[in-house]
């Protein structure tokens, strides 16, 4: 026993030792390639004559799939149309009750039939409901926010934007629980899933719109199919790992009171798997409404349109009075959501009890429907709230942005030169001048380093492929722009979650922050970014941050209070200062949690680029949108799947990494 | 049950029955919606609610779908989309091409807009640049229009990459000391002109018309030597000798796209798109009413139509 031991893990010093060797060669080599630039130019150019046109095959697969692939009975085209018309039913009837009213007819030659349910009654709804699931405070919540949607003219496209999300919604949560469920059962199941998954969280959304379009038709549908397929992937993760970690003890209890399989599944494990559930449901709430603003650029209209024209108008106000209603939109739903799975058991009691007494919600909004509806008729004010009553910011966001566009302009611009002359564009250089094949052989050592021989391959091999498609240079630059950013924010979210931490009021404003920040569309802060920077990276770089902050303050935050209490007692014991307690026990024990969280600020980070492309950045994100505007299928993917692999690539490193720390401290 | 269920066709025969008494004498050749495409720009906007109106008022059932400009080709070739009312030479023409040669679409004519687009400047400028708009001036005031990045070239700020303006071309066959600087948007575009002008800062970047940019702020275009197709096509054009792209952008066409099928489907639909003509100066109104004045795209679409009666009438003859 104890001679495998000594094989299987030799001293930390020869260890040590062995990848100081390795790294040192490695930057030796690289130096030398770099001296002799000159005579091996392929080393750092990769040579264009290698290159695989991948891309003209994808868009070619793409054609005959659209055109030719036959199934039979049907063709391709026939099965993805039928399945968009099954998800438009359900869709035009939310959409008729809550938007449209009931038509009869299309087109222009459509007739209302029915009206639509009345602002008056679906505000008195969403109260009823949170008082219903929670209290009056919660009822008041969502009924501020379904207010603001009124009073400020939101209410329209609110709607539109609401009937989506109310169908995007569930069967991502549906289908991402099954989905979940099938991969715990079949482990062959899962390791298809997985990549699966990776793909669809990473892959840039404009990159797979366009075969979307093509095989959805172009309708909401489209829209609303592309936002399931970006929303649905943390619901099924969410689903292996509560599966997975539902204590034995309850399995055990529920095999011996005789559950059969399926039983045991929704009768045991599913519920008392809710609590991590629901944090998979609260993610794809979130991600639906991040959605929005990609989804009116296909054609699904509502919020995110609003948001958009209002920008291309350079109304900063209205763009924000429309970004924040997408985003007070988010908070209802999520905390309606939450308090829905929360919600204490129905008390039984003996009592024979009325009608009343068992529904009063449900009858309130009967009635409340119904004499709205009635009234309306006769005051059209309860029906369509009057243009008159509405309020507006008018131009103040207007205002504040020329304000101090015009007195600190000159002060931002100095500081925006110095990080950029300094920090930046070294950088950026620095990146290009490295030959692409010592960063395939770094790369690979550093997996290998993380997480054995299998990571290292499989990062080396990812690395190549970027080469080899021919986007080298752009991998280059989103590199850059990603690993500056991601390093801003860990400089700012790492204190701030820290602070957060240890004070409950500190934290409670950061939970509102960053709840903001999540789900205000970021088009909102770019364009007044925009006037203030000007195009380019520094521009980019700023909103990167400001939306990829959020999960390493969040993890931080996590992270420390997690740590077992009786740790700390320990070291208070020992007589540790509060600085003391922080430096020794808390940051080091929090690492890994911190370190995921910077994995998640990576990827948020990547997933962003699609709209750092818009303030005209050079790098995949730009790629991809050249494409997607190009309708130029293979091209899109491509580039896609590049951002895709660099995103799998750190999160596979830093998991290793993690869990090696976590058994080293004895967590796991 | 069977009750209820018989309700719902009785509805939708009553109904059918009074769109049928409803219809205008000489009814249309089919009441399936046209569907015309709305993309992103106020202009668009405008030209497509316009034809829609007029097409309405021939009795057409008309339904609008949002789709991305570009990207509308392949619904535009399957039928899922039907009437493309503006397509930019200096933007659209390639893939306009491309789709016009499966032959599944079909051209309908100029719209009778002129696309102009060019380097500009606002009207400050001219101060401290006294040579403009002569482009042979650009040269000697580099180091007024650029910014700590770009010194002491200077900076000009091009439309978006996949507008193919052909920008960074023109600097190197003209040698001009500037840098180009690309918007991932035109509202990135917008929004450093706007920024620009708040402070009077100086600024070079590219405006494209019908635009309302143009009609708020002072200024004026560069005037380079004047586009030839030879320009851009042969090398030893103009005065550099080795090098095409040596003179200013074309003026351009906007032009109507149909989905071909359609023509037979509904044939005078589309006859009243190909009569569609409408001239800069009008729509420069139009959008000035909806962009700047506020006014929304339906009222100000319906009062050219009031005031243009006979123009729109004669469409549709």
């Amino acid at each position: 026993m104890s001679h495998a031991s000594i094989q299987v893990a030799p001293p930390a010093s020869l260890t040590l030792n062995r990848w100081v060797v390795f790294w040192g060669l490695m930057i030796g080599v690289t130096i030398l390639l770099m001296l002799s630039k000159e005579s091996l130019p392929w080393a750092f150019k990769y040579p264009r004559a290698w290159q695989i046109p991948l891309a003209g095959w994808i868009t070619g697969f793409m054609k005959w799939l659209i055109n030719s692939f036959d199934l039979g009975l049907f063709t391709f085209k026939e099965f993805t149309r039928w399945i968009a018309l099954l998800v438009e039913q359900p869709y035009t009837l939310v959409k008729s009750l809550l938007s449209t009213g009931f038509l009869s007819g299309v087109g222009s030659d459509a007739v209302q039939v029915f009206p639509r349910i009345s602002w008056v009654a679906l505000v008195a709804g969403v109260m009823l409901f949170g008082h219903y699931v929670r209290d009056w405070k919660l009822a008041l919540l969502v009924g501020g926010c379904f207010g603001y949607l009124v009073v400020f003219g939101q209410w329209d496209s609110a709607m539109v934007t609401l009937s989506s999300i109310i169908i995007a919604v569930p069967v991502g949560v549906v289908g991402g629980v099954l989905l979940g469920i099938f991969g715990h059962r079949s482990h062959r199941f899962r390791m298809v899933l997985v990549p699966i998954l990776d793909l669809m969280q990473t892959v840039p959304v404009f990159a797979y719109l366009v075969p979307v379009l093509l095989l959805f038709g172009f309708s909401p549908v489209s829209a609303m199919i592309a936002t399931i397929i970006y929303a649905m992937p943390p619901m099924v993760r969410v689903t292996l790992l509560a599966l997975e970690h539902i204590t034995t003890e309850i399995v055990e209890a529920g095999s011996m009171a005789g559950c059969s399989k399926r039983q045991l599944l929704w009768k045991v494990l599913l519920p008392s798997a809710k609590h991590s559930l629901m944090v998979g449901v609260n993610q794809v709430v979130m991600l639906s409404l991040n959605m929005v603003i990609i989804a009116s650029m296909i054609g699904a209209g509502g919020l995110g349109y609003d948001v958009l024209t209002a920008l291309r108008r350079l109304r900063i106000g209205e763009g924000v009075e429309a970004g924040v209603a997408i985003t007070l939109l988010a908070i209802a739903l999520d905390r309606l959501s939450q308090a829905y799975a929360n919600r204490p058991p129905p008390m039984h009691s003996r009592m024979q009890r009325s009608l009343w007494q068992r529904h009063p919600h449900a009858i309130l909004f009967v009635i409340v429907v119904s004499v709205t509806w009635l009234l309306g008729i006769y005051l059209p004010a309860l029906s369509t709230y009057p243009e008159s009553w509405q309020i507006t910011t008018g131009s103040f966001w207007g205002d504040l942005v020329r304000y101090i566009n015009v007195n600190y302009f000159d002060a931002l611009e100095s500081f925006k030169n110095f990080l950029l002359l300094n920090i930046m564009v070294p950088f950026k250089r620095f990146l290009l001048s490295l030959p692409w094949i010592a960063v395939v052989a770094m790369v690979g050592l550093g997996g290998w380093q993380l997480g054995g021989w299998r990571l290292g391959l499989l990062t080396a091999s990812m690395t190549t492929f970027i080469a080899v498609v021919g986007l080298w240079a752009k991998a280059m630059v989103t590199l850059y722009l990603c690993g500056l950013s991601v390093i801003i924010a860990c400089l700012i979210g790492i204190p701030i979650g820290i602070l957060a931490a240890r004070n409950e009021r500190v934290h409670r404003l950061v939970s509102v922050i960053i709840d903001t920040l999540q789900t205000l569309p970021s088009f909102v802060y770019l364009m007044p970014v925009v006037m203030l920077f000007r195009v380019g990276d520094f521009a980019a770089m700023l909103a990167v941050v400001a939306y990829a902050i959020t999960p390493i303050i969040r993890y931080t935050d996590h992270g420390i209070r997690n740590i077992a209490g009786d740790l700390i007692e320990a070291a208070r014991q020992v007589g540790m200062t509060r600085g003391q307690l922080l430096r020794k026990v808390q940051i080091p024990m929090a690492l890994p949690h911190i370190m995921l969280g910077v994995n998640q600020t990576i990827m948020m980070a990547l997933s962003m680029l699609v709209i750092t492309a818009l303030v005209g950045t050079r790098e995949l994100g730009q790629e991809v949108y050249i494409a997607l505007t190009k309708a130029d299928t293979g091209r899109g993917i491509i580039a896609g799947v590049c951002v895709a692999f660099i995103a799998i690539m750190s999160d596979r490193m830093i998991n290793a990494w993690a869990s090696r720390r976590k058994r080293e401290y004895g967590l796991e | 049950m069977n009750k209820k269920s018989s309700y719902v066709p009785l509805k939708v025969l009553l109904f059918a029955v009074f769109a049928a008494l409803a219809l205008p004498a000489g009814a249309v050749e089919s009441k399936d919606p046209i569907k015309l495409t709305l993309h992103d720009w106020t202009g668009q906007y405008l030209t497509t609610t316009l034809m829609g109106e007029v097409l309405k008022k021939a009795g057409y059932n008309i339904e609008y779908v949002q789709a991305d400009y570009i990207a509308q080709f392949a619904g535009l070739e399957s039928g899922d989309l039907h009437v493309a009312m503006e397509m930019w030479e200096t933007t659209g023409k390639q893939a306009m091409d491309a789709s016009l040669a499966t032959g599944k679409t079909v051209d309908l004519g100029e719209t009778g807009m002129d696309a102009k687009e060019e380097w500009w400047y606002p009207m400050y400028m001219k101060d401290r640049c006294p040579g403009l708009p002569d482009w042979k001036a650009l040269n000697k005031c580099a180091e007024a229009f650029s910014t700590a990045e770009t010194s002491p070239k200077g900076r000009y700020l091009g439309g978006p990459v996949t507008w193919a303006g052909f920008d960074d071309e023109r600097v190197e066959a003209l040698d001009l000391d500037y840098e180009v600087v690309h918007a991932g948007t035109d509202a990135a575009l917008f929004s450093e002109l706007e920024s620009a002008i708040q402070r009077k800062a100086p600024i070079l970047l590219w405006v494209y018309a019908p635009h309302w940019a143009v009609a708020k702020y002072q200024g004026e275009w560069v005037e380079f030597p004047e586009y030839t197709d030879a320009c851009y096509e042969d090398v030893s054009w103009g005065m550099n000798k080795s090098m095409a792209y040596d003179c200013g952008k074309p003026f351009g066409w906007i032009k109507k796209v149909g989905w071909k099928d359609g023509e037979k489907k509904w044939p005078g639909a589309y006859k009243a798109v190909r009569n569609f003509k409408i001239d800069n100066a009008q729509m420069s109104q139009m959008i000035v009413e909806v962009d700047l004045e506020g006014k929304s795209v339906d009222d100000t679409v319906a009062k050219w139509m009031r005031d243009n009666e006979s123009t729109w009438k004669a469409w549709i003859k």
